[in-house]
């Protein structure tokens, strides 16, 4: 029985297994509308989070199963201080698959530990968030159609944002791999992914806090939002949450094969007027992880 | 000084000056009915100086624990006082509730059942990190 806790969790070969599952899924839906029947899918969502729940329920839902779960922690048996490990195995008992969303760092983990059933981590506090980087690297896959020699983008808050960790732990599998990490100081990427992940990957990477410097070398820009839940201080969280805004303007000097992400929700750091422009991907991306779902839910529940 | 040498038991040998009363404690070896012996501060002519610990009875010792607190040491089987084996420690792959993980976002400092359980992410350098948050722990002497 496998969980995905963190993307590292799969291989290079099972990542591009579930890349091929997901455009068959989008090539040919009808062939997949019943390969869960009778499969339940339990969201346990501690935390808020609307669109990574949705397309979960959805994923499965259009893979023929049914959805059971709970929505916060307020609602769930967590409220009547229950222990995580206590209700996994209660839900092992309900379910077939476990999504799970927790604030704590590490939750998912201790379900897996713990389930009768596969856990998928959907998000844990800070810290990792495979299904949306699974979501990242289809997209990436379908806009460049490799993973190797690209140099790549990420923006905006790179210490707290989980997704800009998860994929570049994803991205450093591959050749030729350049990574360009514009943020504030206060935001920059931590010194252990650097150190444990870039440098002894022998990666090449640029720190720079000017996006537009380095704009046309991009073959991907990664977006990201200043998450207000990850800050403990209000007034930091203000100071830096407009530091990076993405205008048409600033994409003059980009490349006409550009690919612009963003695991959304945004709050103003992209425009509006830049959603026209077809070097947007981030509505295709929020479509492409409920394919990435499909495809991984299919995966752990063995069904072939 | 004079200590009796053992018949069955075991050495440890070349702990860091300073480091068996913890090791002492870790192993647990309070809880022993046999003689325990802690040598301080022993010349050592590698080290300048050392600790030593014998105990009096062939008992199973945590290696993992003790590579952990001191990968310097050794560990010495002795057997009708006869040295038997003799154990070079390294680091070991994973440590439970050695380490401690103190990231106010880690589940384990909400749950206090779950075992705090550090892995072996950098040899060279000795870093571990949580198994939850991959928050880098913090070895004793670093605290």
């Amino acid at each position: 029985m496998r969980s995905l806790i963190d993307i590292l969790d799969l291989s290079k070969d099972e990542i591009a297994s579930l890349i091929r599952t997901a455009d068959d899924i989008i090539q040919n839906p009808e062939k997949y509308a019943e390969k869960c029947h009778g499969k339940k899918l339990a969201t346990l969502f501690f935390e808020p989070s609307t669109r990574t729940r949705l397309s979960f329920e959805a994923a499965m839902y259009e893979l023929g199963g049914h959805v059971i779960g709970f929505s916060e922690a307020a609602s769930s048996s967590a409220s009547k201080g229950e222990s995580i490990a206590d209700t996994v195995r209660v839900v092992s008992c309900y379910a077939d698959i476990i999504a799970m969303r927790h604030p704590k760092e590490g939750a998912p983990l201790v379900a897996s530990m713990k389930s009768g059933v596969p856990v998928i981590n959907a998000g844990d506090g800070g810290h990792n968030h495979p299904t949306q980087t699974l979501a990242d690297l289809l997209t990436i896959h379908r806009e460049k159609g490799r993973f190797s020699d690209l140099t790549v983008g990420l923006c905006g808050d790179l210490k707290f944002g989980r997704t800009v960790h998860s994929l570049i732990s994803a991205l450093s599998r591959y050749e030729n791999v350049r990574f360009v990490l514009i943020s504030p100081e206060e935001l920059v990427l931590p010194d252990y992914i650097k150190e444990d992940v870039l440098q002894r990957g022998g990666f090449s990477f640029y720190e720079t806090e000017d996006l537009e410097e380095v704009m046309p070398e991009l073959d991907i820009l990664y977006m990201t939002r200043v998450q207000r839940e990850r800050f403990f201080n209000e007034a930091d969280y203000i100071r830096l949450k407009d530091s990076y805004i993405l205008t048409p303007e600033k994409l003059l000097t980009a490349k006409q094969d550009l690919a612009i992400l963003h695991p959304l929700p945004r709050v103003g750091e992209i425009a509006g007027s830049v959603d026209d422009d077809p070097r947007a991907c981030y509505f295709k991306q929020a479509l492409y992880g409920k394919y990435m779902r499909m495809a991984l839910i299919l995966m752990l529940l063995e069904v072939s | 000084m004079i200590i009796d040498s053992i018949k069955n038991g075991i050495v440890i040998d070349h702990i860091r000056a300073g480091r068996s009363m913890e090791l002492y404690n870790l192993l647990h070896l309070d809880r022993l009915k046999c003689s325990v012996a802690i040598i301080k501060n022993a010349p050592s002519e590698k080290m300048g100086r050392k600790d030593i610990i014998k105990i009096d009875e062939e008992l199973s010792v945590d290696l993992d624990m003790l590579g952990y607190i001191d990968p310097g040491a050794t560990v010495n089987i002795i057997r009708d006082g006869v040295l038997v084996e003799k154990r070079h420690l390294e680091l070991p792959e994973q440590v439970e509730n050695v380490i401690f993980c103190k990231n106010p976002r880690c589940i384990v400092t909400a749950e206090r059942e779950i075992p705090h359980i550090f892995r072996l992410a950098n040899r060279e350098q000795g870093i571990y990190r949580c198994i939850y948050c991959d928050t880098e722990g913090k070895r004793n002497e670093e605290e």
